[in-house]
């Protein structure tokens, strides 16, 4: 963080949560950067949420825990919140405000960029369509990720929401040039433990210098968690459009954002929205998200995988909710695949890449993709049906077809749905897998797929 | 005489700025030193409350506030067509040429290229007599799109002194002078009008004259008419962006105004990347010929959110007072009553339920007001249309929530979008028993006329089916399909069919695309007939298992796709297979 210049202003008129409102202010910007000196010459950031009539308010990063009225120095310093970038950054650990956590010194800058960012112009955009191939047949299969794309992870607590992160990130790592490739990750109040699987996994698989770490842990200050994700994305936008590499930002987990953000709109007294989630919710998820994308006329990517654990399972919590609606796609955990040993357990019903149509087919994945996609799809949910039904009436009561869609069911889970944490398939191996769980089925149910495909695939 | 004031305090868009007297309810005002565009929203003594349209970081107060003695207005005249704006009416192409790729702030443009030439042809003389809404001149706009000049809509109108003949002008050209009590006064090729107020017409319609969309599930079972509402709430990837998408690729309007708002900016991206390749159905002609995007995504700030609804409503009724059909597709409505909310927390106003504020219905009922089929005002006589489309996006996918419920009560058409359909990759997922039209009574006379007088008859046995099957399922839920005897049986294989053969339709397949009137009847037709004779069948001693193994169900599934809208001859030799299977079945001749 730069702070040269600025001006001082002391007289602190009250301290409520994590805000700071500074008395006596009459050259502050709206969102300036705001550095908090205590007594014993601690310096605390924050930024300015709100200024006019001589106060500001200011909320404070690293929390107000030991700030006191009469004490403590505001400093505005003239300018909004920088991240320093360069080359130099991969490979780096930072904390969760971009500063050096690995006991190196701080890289040396090229540049200083607005962590706000700034909104992508959508007529400068690039329409994603390049395949990126996961290794995971589900995903590769039916929820294809693209360069570009946001598809976060919808999870659960305790679930394996990292594991899969983590296994993506390797595998996707190894197709195409290594050269062009790069992970943000960016931990967002979560466990020790799990930070470190992480960087351990990109270590094992020689990724880790071509990353960048921002670890919030769990036990640091909640309102840094603000700023995490945007750091993270500054380098990402920085690494993708001025070096011109593919980056896929993990983003784990957006709850605990969600949370700091709910913290400081109580704090602020504003009205609540939905679970006393602030009404804005939404747009300022969309300022993390929508920072997801291609440029026209760039080399560069930024796909990003955000991980959020729905509170209770359930997918209708505001935060789920409302990032369903930004993100094109998600990807389900569900909780009865998870307990069934299933992984990845992904629930394809409620799952869904909204963007993946553009990036199969002919030239690029398979002509084949799209409809035997579309058939499992189909021929998974009247398999759920099926069960559904065979746990009231009994197997006896199911017709003949009936019992085709269960066979289909079992061996698409077990075959095509389950695979090794380390298991790294093709995309040809993955489309065989589907065409042999649908062979399960009689060549008439097949209504999604054309015949010319069915002559060809399907496994009699 | 404009108010020139000073910033006093700020907060994200919303400022307060003293020293503002001057200043009117939704003036625009340029806010700052880096001159960032606002609109004033509240006048308290000499204090104006502005909601700022662009970025308001590193904004200080002190800074001045100067107005502009305008309200927020739309540029109307040639060259809108086939742009992309933001909330205001920025081309976004120009804003990335003076910032690059990311979209910068304080920067003005106009709205088209004042320096380009259109060929003008005039339509009065010297000594004709016009009125306000009067057609003055005709210029090519796109392949699609012949403009007409109009005299505008507040103008006293008087006698043509000046008209200059046909040629190439542009849009700095006077091109008339009109004389009314001794005082002159140019027209141009283009006149302002302000968002915020309906444009005028003499008089309104009823709704009789089907929107068609191509889409089955639409045009057949919940139709909307030309100059309606329709609303389309749906949880995330339930599908309503491709739907809205389907309607403004293949609605027989003739022109589009679709609106982003607050959505992802890669969807605005992909109509971008996929109109002008497309062709429309009817002329031949790429889509993006009859199209104006208004682009205010998600992370754009939230006050252009708010506003670019009205910019594409005024700019779709500025082709309607041509004669148009214009159809509007607002995605997402729900998006822009955010916008409101946040606006009205940070005004500190009293809120109504989940925050919203309590005057989020009367601005709904607004803005869907401004639809219908009307006369326009003014000489030559002529109609045109603005149909409104707003997608919904119901927080947990919850209808109860205030706007999905406060539209539902200004809107006749309603396209329930399911999750569970959804889940099951039913697209569209629009639910066809809690949907509905209230247009329906209205339009069947032109399905009648123009296509088959059987059309309402059959459409309502294909829906009895349907029902049926909806009381049915509890049963099977509980007892199992065997429970049934074999006529319930043949009702829920008959509805399935109809699930996959009708209400199904792929959007990315290029035949099933679009389906055209004469075809969305013919296959509805073909079940009906299917269903008929299949208790018949049934009654003349035929086995339930005798009808599934017929060949000609697979036939029947896939025809959406397989057959194109020229070959409807493959859709009768289908029914002439059908009773020929029906008889081997039963060995009775069945009555067609």
């Amino acid at each position: 963080m730069t702070t040269q210049g600025g001006v001082q202003y002391s007289k602190i008129a009250e301290i409520k949560g994590p805000l700071v409102i500074v008395d006596g202010v009459d050259n502050a910007a709206f969102d300036e950067l705001v550095e908090i000196e205590t007594t014993e010459g601690e310096k605390r950031l924050g930024k300015v949420l709100e200024v006019g009539n001589g106060k500001a308010v200011v909320q404070v990063f690293e929390g107000t825990t030991g700030l006191s009225v009469s004490g403590t120095n505001a400093k505005f310093v003239g300018k909004v919140m920088e991240m320093p970038v360069s080359e130099q950054v991969l490979g780096r650990v930072f904390d969760g405000l971009g500063r050096a956590k690995d006991g190196l010194p701080e890289p040396v800058a090229t540049s200083f960029l607005d962590i706000n960012g700034a909104p992508m112009n959508p007529e400068q955009r690039e329409y994603p369509k390049d395949f990126i191939q996961t290794g995971v047949s589900v995903i590769d299969g039916m929820l294809t990720l693209v360069r570009g794309q946001k598809l976060p992870i919808f999870s659960g607590s305790g679930m394996s929401h990292n594991i899969l992160a983590a296994q993506i990130a390797r595998q996707a790592a190894i197709v195409g040039t290594k050269d062009e490739f790069a992970v943000v990750f960016a931990a967002i109040g979560v466990q020790y433990s799990e930070a470190e699987y992480f960087k351990r996994s990109l270590e094992e698989s020689g990724a880790l210098k071509r990353s960048v770490l921002f670890l919030n842990l769990a036990d640091d200050p909640a309102i840094e968690r603000i700023i995490t994700p945007r750091v993270a994305l500054t380098v990402a936008e920085y690494l993708a459009y001025d070096l011109g590499m593919h980056v896929l930002v993990i983003l784990t987990d957006m709850t605990n954002y969600a949370e700091a953000l709910r913290e400081i709109s109580a704090a602020r007294e504003e009205v609540p929205g939905r679970k006393g989630y602030p009404g804005y919710l939404y747009t300022d998820l969309s300022t993390i998200y929508e920072r997801a994308g291609r440029l026209k006329g760039r080399k560069g990517s930024v796909t990003q995988m955000p991980i959020l654990t729905m509170p209770s399972d359930d997918i209708t919590h505001p935060i789920p909710d409302l990032t369903g609606y930004i993100t094109e796609g998600q990807l389900v955990l569900g909780r009865d695949l998870f307990r069934q040993g299933v992984y990845p357990p992904i629930n394809i019903l409620m799952s869904l890449s909204r963007i993946m149509k553009d990036g199969i087919g002919e030239g690029s994945t398979r002509a084949d993709h799209q409809e035997i996609s579309n058939q499992n799809y189909d021929a998974y949910s009247r398999a759920q049906e099926v069960r559904a039904l065979a746990g009231i009436v009994g197997k006896a009561g199911l017709t003949p077809i009936d019992l085709n869609y269960m066979n289909f069911g079992d061996e698409f889970e077990k075959k095509f749905l389950s695979q090794a944490v380390d298991e790294d398939r093709t995309i040809e191996e993955t489309l065989g897998l589907q065409w042999s769980a649908i062979s399960k089925l009689p060549k008439n149910e097949l209504t999604k797929v054309k015949d010319k495909y069915v002559e060809q695939y399907y496994k009699e | 005489m404009v108010a020139q004031g000073k910033i006093v305090w700020i907060s994200g868009p919303a400022v307060r700025a003293d020293g503002m007297a001057d200043a009117k309810m939704y003036e625009t005002v340029s806010v700052g030193e880096a001159k960032l565009i606002g609109e004033v929203i509240r006048l308290t003594g000499d204090v104006a409350f502005i909601q700022v349209y662009e970025s308001t970081s590193g904004l200080k107060p002190g800074e001045p506030v100067v107005g502009t003695g305008n309200p927020l207005s739309v540029f109307l005249g040639p060259g809108i067509i086939g742009q992309i704006y933001d909330g205001i009416q920025r081309p976004l192409k120009d804003l990335a040429a003076k910032s690059g790729s990311f979209i910068g702030r304080g920067i003005t443009t106009t709205p088209v290229d004042m320096t380009k030439e259109y060929h003008f042809s005039p339509t009065v003389k010297v000594g004709d007599e016009v009125e306000a809404g009067n057609i003055i001149g005709i210029v090519p706009e796109s392949s699609l799109i012949e403009h007409k000049i109009l005299v505008p809509p507040d103008h006293k109108g008087g006698k043509i002194t000046k008209i200059i003949s046909e040629g190439d002008y542009n849009l700095d050209t006077e091109i008339a002078t009109v004389e009314k009590d001794g005082q002159s006064s140019p027209l141009m090729m283009w006149h302002k009008w302000p968002v915020r107020q309906p444009r005028p017409y003499l008089k309104r319609y009823d709704p009789t004259v089907p929107l068609l969309t191509g889409q089955r599930v639409i045009d057949t079972f919940f139709p909307l008419a030309k100059g309606g509402t329709g609303s389309i709430p749906g949880a995330f990837g339930t599908g309503k962006t491709v739907t809205l998408h389907q309607i403004a690729k293949w609605a027989d309007s003739q022109v589009v105004v679709y609106i982003g708002c607050g959505e992802r900016g890669n969807e605005m991206t992909e109509v971008l990347v996929e109109f002008p390749e497309l062709k429309d159905p009817r002329t031949g002609k790429p889509l993006m010929d009859r199209t104006v995007l208004v682009a205010n995504t998600s992370n754009m700030p939230v006050a252009a959110r708010e506003a670019s609804i009205y910019t594409g409503v005024t700019i779709a009724e500025y082709y309607r007072d041509m004669g148009y059909d214009v159809v509007l597709v607002a995605d997402s409505t729900s998006r822009w009553a955010e916008a409101l909310r946040e606006m009205s927390g940070r005004l500190e106003e009293m809120p109504a339920e989940e925050g919203y504020p309590s005057y989020l219905a009367s601005r709904l009922a607004e803005f869907y007001e401004r639809a219908g089929r009307v006369q326009a005002k003014g000489s030559p006589e002529r109609d045109g249309s603005v149909s409104l489309v707003g997608a919904v996006s119901p927080s947990g996918g919850d209808f109860t929530e205030p706007v999905t419920t406060h539209t539902m009560r200004f809107i006749k058409t309603f396209w329930a979008l399911d999750a569970k359909l959804a889940y099951s990759r039913h697209y569209p997922s629009i639910n066809w028993m809690n949907s509905y039209s209230g247009y329906l009574a209205d339009i069947s006379k032109w399905w009648s006329e123009n296509i088959s007088k059987d059309w309402l008859d059959i459409r309502s046995q294909t829906y009895g089916i349907l029902q049926r099957e909806d009381t049915l399922k509890e049963i099977v839920q509980l007892l199992g399909p065997e429970a049934l005897p074999d006529e319930e049986k043949l009702i829920l294989e008959v509805a399935r069919m109809i699930k996959i053969g009708i209400l199904q339709q792929n959007s990315f397949d290029d035949v099933d695309t679009y389906c055209s009137p004469e075809k969305q009847f013919k296959l509805m037709k073909l079940q009906v007939d299917f269903y008929n004779q299949g208790q018949q069948a049934l009654k003349d001693g035929a086995s339930l298992a005798d009808i599934r193994s017929m060949d000609v169900i697979s036939l029947l599934l896939k025809a959406r796709m397989d057959v194109k809208d020229d070959e409807m001859n493959k859709l009768d030799k289908l029914s002439t297979d059908m009773i020929e299977q029906f008889k081997s079945i039963t060995g009775v001749k069945v009555q067609n």
